[in-house]
């Protein structure tokens, strides 16, 4: 398969970047699109140019680092996946492929397609975990946690933080991560005795970062590579009100 | 400990029932525009009348008012927020799998300002502080006679167009934002939240078309 490239390419922050358009053939259709991206790199290097950085790490869709901006959409046109499980079967050969990294305010580019994503760290910092020493795992049913939250809590924390709700969201807002994380840890008895706490600290430093007002859209559970759903914003915002008016 | 309405979450809370509020007024508000397509005009004048004059609906109409501007003025900083969290734009436009009225409730929402804005210049005060409305006598009563002002306007083409068009906004508006007012007061639930959508979506068309109808029934037949 032949390929267009349009690639952002950025030196650092400071500088203004600009698309450059490469031309790749031969490449397999069972190839990964970080594979491809890695064949078209090798070709750059006997080339003697720089090239193209962009983050990957596991490649087997659960860390969450491999976050492109393919044709209009995270992770490109297939859903719920990860950048490194989209093959090139899925675009047609001839085509032009436009690859844009992450863009948001809270997600500074640092070089090419590879973003600074360490706002959702700083989230996280703020209350997404449960801050006594839970000790090792217990036994089975010696706390009971009802079936059905039990569910939802796991659904909630299969977010692998890849920002892909940020980068589809027209407002560039973090809700359906911070509403994962919170919902995960609300649902379980573990981490529902700081759920107030948390759910403050964890949207107003979201609010301070400069990530945007969620407005139900939706883009953001089209393209969770975990297909993180709406339901958990519903339920951050219940948790927001209750420790917001108690 | 920041206060909940300059929160990101609390400002929305506030949009979404002040949009809320609005979506009930404008069921009192068709019912009685439908009184203007009787054979008189007498009950919608008096109705009117009522609207303008009691003293519990008056501090409803300050209620009104506020629910409009707060759900504007909220509007506007939200948006200013969101435009500023993405500072470069992509190249390629979205392709995400949404709702197409979502993305632009912003510009839904401009147009139908400006009908409201229009609106109230051609309607409320006029009959509020003008006395260019007519008289009426009904049963021994005098009252404004804003019934014949709503048929002279609706023999003009012009308004036709222009408030048919409105409120296909509107319906654009309420599509939207009938059940994301749901969502971001925290109602989700797999069995009810179909049901709020799909009355959503009725509302959204049935509503604009019950106001549309009156200027279509007065230009053709009266």
């Amino acid at each position: 398969m032949d390929f267009t490239l349009k690639i952002w390419r950025q030196e650092n922050a400071a500088v203004k970047g600009k698309f450059v358009t490469y031309q790749i053939n031969d490449i397999s259709p069972d190839s990964s699109f970080l594979e491809m991206l890695d064949q078209l790199n090798e070709s750059l290097i006997d080339k003697v140019q720089k090239p193209v950085c962009f983050d990957s790490d596991c490649r087997e869709g659960i860390c969450g680092a491999c976050g492109l901006y393919i044709n209009g959409r995270p992770h490109g046109p297939d859903d719920a996946i990860t950048t490194c499980q989209l093959h090139m079967r899925k675009f047609k050969s001839g085509q032009t492929i436009v690859i844009e990294p992450w863009r948001a305010k809270p997600f500074p580019i640092i070089k090419d397609l590879v973003v600074d994503r360490s706002s959702f760290d700083k989230i996280i910092e703020a209350g997404g975990y449960v801050s006594v020493n839970t000790g090792g795992v217990p036994d089975a049913n010696s706390i009971p946690i009802p079936k059905a939250n039990a569910d939802l809590a796991m659904d909630a924390a299969a977010c692998i933080g890849c920002g892909a709700c940020v980068a589809a969201c027209k407002n560039a807002s973090a809700m359906l991560f911070v509403s994962a994380k919170v919902a995960h840890l609300s649902l379980l008895p573990q981490g529902r005795v700081e759920a107030k706490e948390r759910v403050r600290k964890m949207v107003d430093t979201m609010d301070e970062l400069g990530f945007g007002n969620c407005t139900n859209t939706g883009a953001c559970e089209a393209e969770c590579p975990k297909e993180i759903s709406l339901t958990n914003i519903a339920r951050l915002n219940r948790e927001y009100y209750a420790a917001k008016l108690s | 400990m920041s206060n909940i309405f300059s929160t990101s979450i609390g400002r929305k809370l506030l949009m979404s029932l002040a949009g809320i509020f609005l979506l009930t007024f404008l069921v009192v508000h068709l019912g009685i525009n439908l009184l203007v397509l009787r054979e008189t005009q007498d009950a919608f004048n008096i109705a009117a009348h009522f609207m303008g004059t009691n003293p519990v609906i008056k501090v409803f109409e300050i209620v009104l008012f506020g629910g409009i501007l707060i759900h504007i003025i909220y509007g506007m900083i939200l948006s200013i927020q969101n435009g500023k969290s993405r500072p470069v734009r992509y190249k390629k436009d979205n392709h995400s799998q949404t709702s197409f009225f979502s993305k632009y409730m912003f510009h839904t929402a401009i147009i139908v300002g400006i009908f409201i804005v229009i609106h109230l210049f051609d309607f409320y005060f006029k009959a509020k502080f003008t006395d260019v409305v007519d008289s009426v006598t009904i049963n021994g009563k005098h009252y404004h006679d804003l019934g014949e002002l709503v048929i002279e306007k609706f023999k003009m083409p012009v308004f036709v167009f222009g408030y048919i068009f409105a409120f296909i906004f509107l319906s654009f508006h309420l599509h939207h934002g009938f059940q994301s007012a749901f969502q971001t007061l925290g109602i989700n639930h797999k069995s009810y939240t179909p049901i709020i959508k799909a009355f959503g979506v009725v509302y959204s068309i049935l509503i604009p078309l019950g106001f549309a109808i009156i200027p279509i029934v007065i230009y053709f037949f009266r």
